[in-house]
């Protein structure tokens, strides 16, 4: 595409079927411990 | 629904529910903003005449991106659908176990820093230390309860927790000595302000835990102002050197300078890149959470210069990496291929369901930001939770509870926000902190932008 680039993400619709072992870390437990935000977080899935 | 905004020379265009990221140019970021509101032939007509100066911008070529922008949502990466909600409540209460535990061995500090969101350690109540016994059975709680979760995360918080450090270590030992037995996987974190770190705490802190927090604001002067010691002095000189000395040693495993800003640090990047000056390169820096009334409280004056605060700091960010000095911020990391799945996006950071904070005498609480208010004590480590009234409250609060997080774009980034910050600035858990939001969307969209910069 010309005018429209599109940057590589994680296909959340997919992510249904192969997402939620909630094995990833609590969100705000690694440095914040005041705010909340998901998106900085990683998927420990290998896959 | 889509987000679409210009920074640092980019026009990024987001796609909410499938998270897609596109980088387009000045045509296609136009003609995606009207798609909808304007029928095709009149937009392609807009195009035209606003565009008359460049010879490339044809007739045949906006139908091209017309074609494209189709191509785009046949594959679910434009305009794409909110195909999550139905099963939001479901995917809520499949998480059950708990896999993480905020251990408040010390509800007492050696610091008095002003605006310590724990009343200067104490949490507003008595002060006191965990026992032994008490953290074992916090453990063994966690163990209990954690169901097929192998990865559990404890964090040695307070107060201040190296006024407890002999606890910490036996706790560890401790759960050393059961995990492979229970098929766990310990990770310790130490969040400490660093009066009390020695060669020991170096030493064992490396050793054991998988991450460290360390408290500090950033310029001696703005560290000094609110970090007070007991004596009323400031504590930049007896801190920073031993942090430099545990981080050196820690051999490149995680660890966090972790700082706060308030009103009278707008210019909070000086401080951040002070922080970086100083060598240390994994930095997170917080507004300040306190009543309006403080006199360091945020206000709505400062929020545009904050703004520009975050801007600064993401193209800082951006070239002191292509210099070879780069640097990274608790919010600017995102991983775009590798990041959180729809479950972790919708439930949130997990309080009071996955998540809890325990006090020195055992008590749970839904996170640390709720320890000493008695309507939010949820039980005990011992009985476990009794308050089933709260911790529904918790398992249902998310994303999609929030009727303010409905049209917002930033709702999978931040799933819903912070409950404590909600519960503190609405009354309700199920409310919103309206200055954190936006504060957040800031923080998202510099984020996804330093990642745009990378793959340019």
């Amino acid at each position: 595409m010309k005018r429209i680039k599109t940057i590589e993400t994680r296909n959340l619709e997919k992510s249904i079927k192969d997402g939620g072992c909630g094995e990833c870390q609590t969100s705000c437990q690694s440095a914040c411990k005041t705010s909340c935000g998901v998106a900085n977080q990683e998927c420990e899935k290998k896959n | 629904m889509i987000h679409q905004y210009k920074l640092n020379g980019y026009n990024i265009v987001l796609d909410v529910y499938s998270g897609s990221v596109h980088v387009v140019d000045d045509v296609a970021y136009d003609i995606i903003h009207d798609y909808f509101s304007e029928e095709k032939e009149a937009l392609t007509a807009q195009i035209l005449e606003k565009y008359a100066g460049q010879p490339d911008v044809t007739r045949e070529d906006i139908l091209e991106v017309f074609d494209d922008i189709e191509e785009l949502r046949r594959q679910k990466k434009l305009f794409s659908e909110d195909i999550y909600e139905p099963n939001a409540y479901d995917l809520k209460n499949r998480h059950t176990e708990v896999k993480a535990l905020c251990l408040h061995v010390a509800h007492t500090c050696n610091l008095n820093c002003t605006y310590c969101f724990a009343s200067q350690g104490n949490f507003n109540g008595e002060r006191g230390l965990m026992s032994f016994e008490t953290g074992k059975r916090a453990l063994d709680f966690l163990i209990e309860n954690s169901g097929d979760r192998r990865n559990l995360e404890v964090d040695f918080f307070g107060g201040e927790p190296l006024m407890n450090w002999q606890v910490v270590k036996d706790l560890v030992r401790y759960a050393r000595s059961i995990e492979e037995a229970h098929g766990k996987n310990f990770r310790f974190t130490l969040t400490t302000n660093g009066v009390g770190i020695d060669d020991d705490v170096i030493d064992f802190a490396n050793r054991e835990m998988h991450n460290v927090v360390l408290s500090l604001d950033g310029r001696r002067e703005v560290h000094d102002r609110l970090r007070r010691t007991i004596n009323d002095q400031g504590s930049y000189d007896m801190i920073v050197p031993k942090f430099k000395k545990l981080v050196e040693a820690r051999g490149g495993k995680d660890y966090y300078m972790r700082g706060t800003f308030t009103h009278n640090n707008v210019d909070f990047t000086e401080d951040i890149f002070h922080m970086a000056d100083l060598g240390f390169t994994e930095l997170s820096m917080e507004p300040v959470v306190c009543p309006p009334e403080d006199p360091f409280a945020l206000t709505e004056e400062d929020l545009p210069k904050l703004f520009e605060q975050y801007e600064i700091l993401a193209k800082e960010m951006i070239r002191r990496k292509k210099a070879g000095k780069g640097f990274t911020f608790y919010h600017y990391m995102i991983d775009l291929t590798h990041g959180p799945c729809i479950y972790k996006r919708i439930s949130g950071c997990g309080s009071g369901t996955e998540y809890f904070a325990v006090t020195p005498w055992g008590d749970l609480y839904p996170c640390h930001q709720f320890v000493g208010d008695e309507k939010y004590k949820m039980g005990d480590i011992w009985q476990g939770v009794v308050n089933e009234e709260v911790r529904q409250d918790f398992k249902l609060c998310n994303v999609y509870a929030r009727e303010e997080c409905k049209d917002c774009w930033a709702r999978l980034y931040c799933s819903g926000g912070c409950a404590a910050n909600a519960y503190h600035a609405t009354g309700s858990i199920k409310g919103v902190y309206d200055y954190g939001c936006q504060l957040f969307k800031k923080r998202m969209e510099c984020a996804i932008m330093m990642q745009v910069a990378e793959t340019n």
